[in-house]
């Protein structure tokens, strides 16, 4: 039953970094880039909805949708301003100037809103459901979290194949140079992207503060970093990837605090991946490529 | 003639690496003279063998990053390797060596040797991979490093010396001592590095690197990471070369990182996190992939800037993102590129020749 | 070095040699090569032999495997099926870089120099096998470092000076013209002492007086090394001029082998590459 217990936690948290690294790969997937600032954008998203809920007393809901609107902006601001000037440029550039808009989106928050931790209120408060005469207590928090993460996969996965935009995204990942010819909007694609990507990243952020009420403007940046890695786990690129990686790394990582060592849930996390990489050397899902010759 | 205005390589790289052994000279012989006749602040002596550390780090892992081509997000790793192997050594040496250069100097090599083990031992697995996985790797190997080094501990007394993991179970005698306190880290150590000594591991890591480059292991290097398909082709050993650039790099680092250890009384294994390995990585990119005097100098003025950054307080690290974020924007993007050479009178008159 | 004047031998797996080769064991044989790609089975009963200082050409339309054979000749994709004796050694399980050091040295279609390194660099680590200074001596720049390097340099100068590229030792090769792109990319192959040279379409995007130039470069580094050499090409007038033996290969099959006679009057190769004629139906060699 502790098994159990620990299981369902387990997917709990890996149901957030899911959501967090579907930010991630949709962005590698077509922007080729790692968007460092990803994890930042979770952090401003919980502050968003923490500032509707509890200083203006809004529903939680609405603070969510809130907060969803404000990063779903914030993600198009980011790439406009420092992403699409880089277009052409090598990646390592890129990827420094997301590690620049991590630090920037970190002390900006840090200004504004203090690095003293705040107490998040729970979307939907702090319940539990009881089973099996009590042996097993699933927080509202964690049904909630599991069921978001479902929704959100299943509808993310119908849009990217169904729809016109969905295609025009996978088009863009493919080949740009192509789809820009076949008449597709490529800057537009991308814009999109990031907006789904960093409206997710909000919704991560509610949740991951319901479930760990803390909130400070650093809260974003190590489960960004995890998410980071359950996208690569996964096969970054790879919107499935994404979900599988992430619930096994939340699995993995509570599993490992509560069986081997909590100081070394890190490592063993981390150790995992980097198992998985040696057997799968492009992730779980994710797509060999070989080099044309 | 077509071929003159191709630039001689030869030529271009002599120079540069001259300019950057000078920069490096004159640039110390500045600072001790500014140091001994107390112009320096002291915040700013303090700050001299971070400074040299850092820059050794931007050398090391340039050799990875610009010279092999390979994204590594983990050398705070071995700086922290070196760091715990360098200062341990320091401490178990105190009694031996009393003389202070020697102690720090074999410090050094002990710690590049641990750095250079470790830079294998995670090269094995980790240069199997390609691109963002093998950066991604390095990330895992940087956080692993840091959890196992924040619950290991280390003790001595008679009975010699005593390791344990996860809690002090190192049951040491009357007398013994406890080196490394797993996340407590190591305290109480003798600040015995000095500029002097942070100058003199520049200019070998510069030796090391440079020699190396214009040899047949450096040309190996970079042809890989030009070509990887056509350095098979003509019978390089792509595993060998990787790791020979790799575990060169860490030794460094891990020279860096003993340094850098024995000017502070404390060291704990946090702050060799991914913020740091991310630092680094961002002297190298800054300065120029694979150019040696470029990240040298960023990783100077990224240490400075943020002391300097003082005066605006709480603003400090949000202007550092700011210039960050600006300063790649404008040497990347080809318009900005295009409207700062128009301001620069210089540059307009080469163009029009 | 008239063709005309060379005189073939047959030899059991249905190539023409030289006469100079037929007492000499092969360079290379591939029996029954093939390889599967994504389904498709990209080459099939690929069957050669290379005399020790021939010139062969590879040809067929675009698609018919050309460059496939030379990816498992090189070990770029391990054959599925067949063998491949190398100097009479089968190659089998042997890499990219073990091959290379086996003897075979090759060019790639898109160029693939090392950009950033300059032409003499390009050169010399083509050479790195033949050195053996280790890294310490780099590093401190021990004698056997200069001494092996003021030698790779010697060389590496001499063996540009074949394609009087000695000039540009010291341009970076990203920024070489075209055409001499391609002669380093020959360069650096030669470098590496193979005993077989494998150049694909050494003459693409040349005009006909470079391709001259290339046809005699070609012929003067055959004499030289006294080496085989296999080349891919679509230009006929450098193929049929210079190839001693010609192969034909069209949808990953041989159709034809012979001299260069021969395939130009075959029907089979004929059709490969105009489509049938009605009275030619059903021809075979």
């Amino acid at each position: 039953m502790i098994f159990l217990n620990f299981f369902i936690s387990g997917i709990s948290l890996g149901s957030i970094y899911a959501i967090i690294a579907l930010g991630y790969t949709m962005v590698y997937g077509i922007a080729k880039m790692l968007n460092f600032a990803h994890g930042d954008v979770i952090m401003v998203g919980a502050y968003v909805c923490f500032y509707a809920i509890s200083r203006y007393g809004l529903n939680p809901l609405l603070g969510v949708v809130i907060a969803m609107a404000a990063c779903t902006l914030l993600g198009i601001i980011v790439e406009r301003l420092a992403y699409k000037p880089l277009r052409q440029a090598p990646s390592l550039a890129v990827l420094i100037t997301a590690i620049g808009m991590s630090y920037f989106l970190q002390n900006t928050a840090l200004l504004l809103w203090s690095s003293n931790p705040k107490v998040f209120p729970s979307i939907i408060g702090r319940g539990a459901f009881k089973l099996f005469d009590g042996a097993l207590s699933v927080s509202h928090v964690t049904v909630l979290t599991i069921a978001t993460c479902l929704v959100i996969m299943i509808v993310l996965s119908l849009f990217i194949s169904k729809t016109k935009l969905g295609k025009a995204m996978r088009a863009c990942s493919e080949d740009k140079g192509a789809a820009q010819l076949m008449g597709i909007n490529v800057n537009a694609t991308i814009s999109l992207t990031f907006a789904i990507g960093s409206g997710l990243a909000a919704i991560a952020g509610a949740l991951l503060c319901s479930a760990y009420p803390t909130l400070m403007p650093t809260t974003g940046s190590l489960p960004g970093i995890k998410a980071f890695t359950a996208a690569v786990f996964g096969g970054i690129g790879s919107i499935p990837g994404a979900f599988l990686g992430g619930i096994m790394l939340g699995v993995i990582e509570i599993f490992a605090k509560a069986y081997i060592s909590s100081q070394l849930s890190d490592a063993v996390v981390f150790a995992v991946l980097i198992v998985v990489l040696l057997v799968k050397p492009s992730g779980l899902l994710g797509k060999q490529l070989q080099e044309k010759v | 003639m077509t071929m003159r205005r191709l630039i001689n390589l030869k030529r271009v790289e002599a120079r540069r690496i001259y300019l950057t052994y000078g920069v490096v000279i004159l640039a110390y012989i500045i600072c001790q003279t500014m140091s001994s006749t107390k112009m320096l602040s002291s915040s700013m002596r303090g700050m001299l063998v971070p400074i040299c550390a850092y820059m050794v780090m931007a050398v090391s892992l340039n050799l990875v990053v610009g010279i092999s081509g390979e994204l590594s997000l983990g050398h705070a790793g071995f700086m922290s390797v070196g760091a715990f192997s360098g200062v341990a050594s320091a401490i178990l040496m105190q009694s031996v060596i009393p003389f202070e250069p020697v102690r720090l100097a074999l410090a050094m090599i002990i710690a590049a040797v641990f750095a250079a083990i470790a830079g294998f031992l995670i090269g094995i697995p980790v240069l199997r991979l390609k691109g963002d996985y093998l950066a991604i790797v390095t990330l895992a190997f940087g956080e692993i490093i840091k959890s196992i080094l924040n619950n290991f501990y280390m003790g001595v007394d008679s009975g010699g010396v005593h390791f344990s993991m996860l809690t002090d179970t190192t049951r040491l005698l009357k007398g013994g001592r406890l080196i490394i306190r797993g996340p407590m880290g190591i305290s109480g150590i003798q600040k015995i590095s000095t500029f002097p000594a942070g100058f003199i591991l520049v200019m070998i890591s510069l030796m090391v690197v440079f020699n190396l480059v214009n040899s047949r292991s450096g040309r190996a290097f970079m042809a890989i990471r030009d070509d990887r398909i056509a350095a098979e082709s003509i019978g390089l050993d792509i595993t060998k070369y990787k790791m020979m650039a790799f575990v060169t790099s860490a030794a460094l680092a891990g020279a860096a990182g003993a340094l850098f250890a024995m000017n502070y009384s404390t060291i704990v294994a946090n702050k060799f996190d991914f913020n740091t390995s991310i630092l680094i990585l961002v002297f190298v990119v800054l300065g120029g992939q694979g150019n040696m005097l470029g990240g040298i100098i960023a990783a100077a003025v990224l240490t400075i800037l943020p002391e300097k950054l003082r005066q605006f307080s709480d603003y400090r690290m949000l202007l550092y993102a700011i210039i960050l974020i600006v300063m790649m924007l404008a040497t990347n993007n080809a318009e900005i590129k295009y409207f700062l050479s128009r301001l620069n009178p210089f540059k307009r008159r080469e163009e029009a020749e | 070095m008239a063709k005309a004047k060379t005189k073939y031998v047959t030899v059991p797996s249905t190539t023409i040699l030289p006469e100079r080769d037929a007492s000499r064991e092969p360079v290379l044989e591939c029996v029954n090569l093939g390889i599967t790609l994504g389904g498709i089975k990209a080459v099939e009963d690929f069957n050669l032999t290379i005399g020790r200082t021939e010139i062969a050409g590879l040809i067929g339309p675009n698609g018919a495997g050309k460059t496939t054979v030379f990816n498992l000749l090189t070990k770029v994709y391990q054959p599925t099926t067949g063998t491949i004796l190398l100097n009479g050694k089968d190659t089998h399980g042997m890499s990219t870089m073990q091959v290379n050091k086996a003897g075979i040295a090759r060019t790639f279609q898109n160029i693939r120099l090392f950009k950033n390194l300059s032409v003499v660099d390009n050169v010399k680590a083509a050479m790195n096998n033949d050195m053996h200074y280790n890294m310490f001596s780099a590093i401190l720049r021990l004698p056997d470092y200069r001494r092996e390097e003021i030698a790779a340099h010697r060389r590496a100068l001499k063996l540009l000076s074949i394609f009087d590229m000695q000039d540009m030792a010291d341009v970076r090769a990203g920024s070489l013209p075209y055409g001499a792109q391609r002669r380093l990319e020959i360069v650096r192959a030669l470098a590496t002492n193979p005993s077989l040279l494998l150049l694909d379409e050494p003459a693409a995007g040349m005009n006909p007086s470079e391709t001259a130039d290339l046809m005699d470069n070609i012929r003067k580094v055959h004499e030289m090394f006294q080496i085989a050499i296999v080349l891919i090409e679509h230009d006929m007038s450098l193929v049929m001029n210079i190839c001693e033996g010609i192969c034909v290969l069209n949808f990953g099959h041989i159709i034809a082998k012979g001299t260069p006679d021969e395939i130009q009057n075959n029907p089979a190769v004929i059709e490969a590459y105009l489509g049938r004629r009605k009275e030619a139906k059903g021809s075979e060699e």
